[in-house]
């Protein structure tokens, strides 16, 4: 058997980063389109404004001279050019460092993403009113599908893989708690029995935007209520976007770019991956609830801004972890 | 007569096809073509305009979105256009073939036993065959090369030779590429797209492959490691993604499967080069750099270069890390020097060049200057140093100022001038929105040395899309074609 290709860090980089922003695009996509259906009548305006405030982007809209309107909002995740947290940037970003990754990369890979990155920059204000928004948030969701679709039948499993996979896994933890998140930031009107009706009807709403339903139908019960539905989105390794599922895949490869690779800078990484796993898997979803879930998710979060770091630290060139990354949690621009 | 539409687009596409005076590719006489040009012109008419045309956008399109493209950049933004892609081949004979492989190992043979020459002991300045200030005087003339050995003598790894032909088809150089000559990606991938938009235009024919382009090369950067290194490490140096010719770069580092590094993935310690992998630091000894002399290393060259990579000359010096192709080759590949490689084929050789330059006057000679003086009206007057077309008169297609200016300016300094005749290039059948009409092209072979040479069969066939132009430049409205070399009958392919 050939040694192993050497992997250049800029790649690894390059690969994590990739993976992350098109993550990122698929769940904005799919928060987009759940919000929608929290619009109630009347009271149009809130649940775009939740969807503001689980993405942080209170002041960058504000900058704007923007408020919170559903169309403002669509617009700012989904045309806006200028949105470092949008739809638009980070696909800009992914095929920026699809290029750069040209030489490693499927042609197949390199085509699907250049063709989609194509056809969502021609996106106009047409395509995304009324009616036209779901089939859109479904085409954005497509694409990156079809995106991991062609790597994973095509992308050569070296340490190249492992660091892409990271890069998603990271990612796609961090989306489930904004997701988990956008239910606490929405207010629920009515009597009690209207309240909870109404509160079912947001956390299906949640399920069904991450493809969760019908599974969690199967193990959920008749009678499922708040507890059922995070202990599920945070715990069951069943589902492909847990929390506890990518973090145990995040361990599983880290531990293999030990063992098979030889890298020797996982220890730090991995050491924030036992914090995360007692953190999350340690916890009851019954008493995250009890003691806020929204600073719960908070701190999730900042655990895989940390453990990101320490990757970046470990094996990519230039990486200027914490402070970049806990504002942005974007890729730091190298020369 | 009425024609209705349906017998016009059945009809023969070459119908009305007119080569004019020009020597053209595909229809003029060749022997030992076998017929098949005549087969592929019997084929093309089979598939219709229509349909060509079809054919046509489809693989252009299939460019795109393979981002088979190079960039230009305006003030505003940076553009990914392709090269476009005329699906007509050019067809080059095996004896053609033959006469064109020859000259070019004989140009490359040539051209590093002069580089060699001039970075030692300058016999052939001291034989008064080739003028010192052109040498030492030259702007890429590099004295950091002087008495420095490079494997095998090979200074011009990589060489790309722009190749004409008259109206008689007689082919002619017209200039010589030894730095970081660029296209061949293309050469590959139109083969590429060729056989899978038009399999009915290339079943059967016996052409020479062109897929072997990437493995040559490698081979011939692991043979120029420094000595004594086992396994080398080969990396391609690329200013990045943002350079034009970037999807070559990628490209023949993908063939060669080796990394594609950028001068900050790379870093000099105790004059060894190493490149930076998640693993550490891991020794590199052959950069296939694509990056001028002048940005190779910021201690040595531009001091504001950030390309490249600060030490790596010294490394060099010291012999831990080959460079390909070697620094200073920009002195044999200039306008001035050109004027002299057949008498430097002579010197060094000892046979006459096999494919002869374009005639050329060379003014700072009293013989040359008073025939360029004598028949300015007919030549084409070049000055020697610059470069892009700059400072060019057409004598044929000049006014009489125009002239006069020219007469004072060579008369001023005759040293700076050259002049050659108008070259009829021969042309080739291209589709355009008038139909298939004749359009001029060069050729670019590209030769491969290490301790020997070997030159790709064919190279890139550059066309000159606007009707009557004669300039082939992909920024000008250049295109390309594939280029097909026939294999001899009872060659095995």
């Amino acid at each position: 058997m050939p040694r192993p290709a050497p992997l250049l860090a800029r790649y690894a980089e390059g690969l994590f980063w990739m993976a992350r922003y098109l993550e990122r695009i698929e769940n904005l996509a799919r928060l987009v389109d759940v919000t929608q259906t929290f619009e109630s009548p009347g009271r149009e305006t809130e649940a775009w404004q939740a969807l503001i405030r689980i993405n942080a982007d209170e002041d960058e809209l504000a900058r704007r001279g923007l408020t919170a309107t559903p169309e403002a909002v669509k617009h700012f995740y989904l045309l806006d050019h200028a949105n470092p947290t949008g739809i638009q940037t980070s696909l800009e970003a992914a095929r920026t460092n699809a290029r750069t990754l040209r030489p490693l990369i499927s042609t197949e890979m390199w085509k699907q993403i250049n063709i989609f990155h194509r056809e969502i920059g021609a996106l106009t204000e047409a395509d995304i009113t009324g009616d036209q928004l779901s089939p859109v948030c479904a085409r954005i969701k497509e694409g990156v599908q079809a995106h991991t679709g062609i790597t994973e039948g095509t992308l050569f499993r070296d340490q190249g893989w492992c660091f892409y996979q990271l890069g998603r896994l990271i990612e796609r933890a961090d989306q489930t708690t904004r997701l988990l998140d956008i239910r606490y930031h929405l207010l629920v009107h009515g009597h009690s029995e209207e309240r909870r009706v109404a509160e079912l009807t947001q956390w299906n709403g949640v399920l069904r935007a991450v493809a969760g339903y019908h599974a969690f139908r199967r193990v959920g019960g008749a009678d499922f209520g708040a507890v059922d539905v995070v202990a599920f989105l945070l715990h069951d390794t069943s589902f492909p976007r847990s929390v506890a599922l990518c973090v145990a895949e995040i361990d599983a490869l880290l531990t293999r770019l030990r063992s098979r690779y030889g890298l020797r800078g996982t220890v730090a990484a991995l050491e924030r991956v036992e914090e995360l796993r007692a953190g999350v898997l340690g916890r009851p979803a019954a008493r995250v609830l009890a003691d806020g879930l929204h600073q719960f998710l908070d701190g999730v979060q900042r655990d895989l801004i940390l453990l990101a770091g320490e990757i970046g630290t470990a094996f990519f060139r230039d990486w200027r972890p914490l402070e970049a990354a806990s504002q942005s949690q974007s890729q730091t621009q190298t020369a | 007569m009425q024609v209705t539409a349906t017998a016009l687009s059945a009809a023969d596409p070459f119908r009305d096809y007119d080569a004019g005076p020009y020597f053209c590719e595909l229809t003029g006489a060749r022997d030992g073509d076998g017929g098949a040009a005549a087969e592929v012109r019997a084929r093309i008419a089979t598939i219709g305009l229509d349909a060509l045309r079809a054919r046509a956008a489809a693989a252009e399109g299939e460019l795109i979105n393979l981002g088979v493209t190079f960039t230009v950049y305006t003030e505003a933004q940076a553009i990914d256009r392709i090269l476009p892609f005329d699906c007509i081949p050019r067809i080059l004979t095996a004896a053609e073939w033959r006469r064109l492989e020859a000259g070019v190992k004989q140009r490359v043979a040539a051209l590093n036993a002069f580089l060699h020459d001039i970075y030692h002991g300058r016999k052939i300045i001291r034989d008064g065959v080739v003028p010192e200030d052109l040498v030492l005087g030259n702007a890429n003339y590099r004295p950091e090369m002087e008495n420095f050995p490079v494997r095998f003598g090979t200074y011009v790894h990589i060489c790309g030779t722009d190749i004409v032909r008259d109206q008689n088809g007689d082919f002619l150089v017209l200039e010589d590429n030894a730095r970081t000559p660029s296209g061949v990606s293309y050469v590959v991938e139109n083969r590429h797209l060729m056989s899978r938009t038009f399999p009915d235009l290339m079943a059967g024919q016996r052409l020479r492959p062109v897929d072997d382009y990437g493995r040559r090369l490698l081979e011939a950067m692991v043979e120029i490691a420094p000595e004594g290194v086992d396994e080398p490490q080969v990396v391609l140096l690329s200013p990045g993604i943002y350079n034009s010719a970037y999807f070559e770069h990628v490209f023949l580092a993908r063939e060669m499967g080796v990394p594609l590094v950028e001068g900050a993935d790379l870093v000099v310690e105790n004059d060894r080069v190493w490149m930076r992998t998640t693993a550490g630091r891991r020794a590199v000894h052959t950069i296939y750099r694509r990056i001028g002399d002048d940005f190779l290393d910021p201690t040595v060259f531009r001091p504001e270069s950030l390309l490249g990579v600060p030490g790596l000359i010294g490394a060099w010096r010291r012999g831990n890390v080959t460079l390909a192709n070697a620094v200073g080759t920009g002195v044999a590949d200039d306008k001035a020097i050109y004027a002299y490689m057949p008498r430097i084929i002579r010197y060094y050789l000892d046979e006459d060049a096999i494919l002869p330059n374009v005639q050329t006057h060379i003014c700072r000679e009293k013989e040359g200057l008073d025939y360029t003086l004598a028949h300015l009206h007919e030549l084409v007057t070049k000055p020697v140093g610059e470069s892009g077309g700059y400072g060019i008169t057409i004598g044929p297609r000049a006014s009489q100022a125009e002239l006069d200016h020219a007469r004072a300016a060579i008369v001023a300094d005759p040293a700076n001038w050259i002049s050659q005749p108008m070259i009829s290039l021969s042309v080739a059948p291209t589709l355009t929105e008038q139909g298939i009409r004749p359009r001029h092209l060069d050729l670019r072979p590209f030769a491969v040395t290490g301790r020997q040479t070997w030159v790709l069969p064919g190279g890139l066939s550059r066309v000159a899309l606007k009707e009557g132009s004669l300039v082939v430049n992909s920024s000008q409205g250049g295109g390309s074609k594939d280029t097909w070399v026939l294999a001899d009958p009872g060659e095995t392919l």
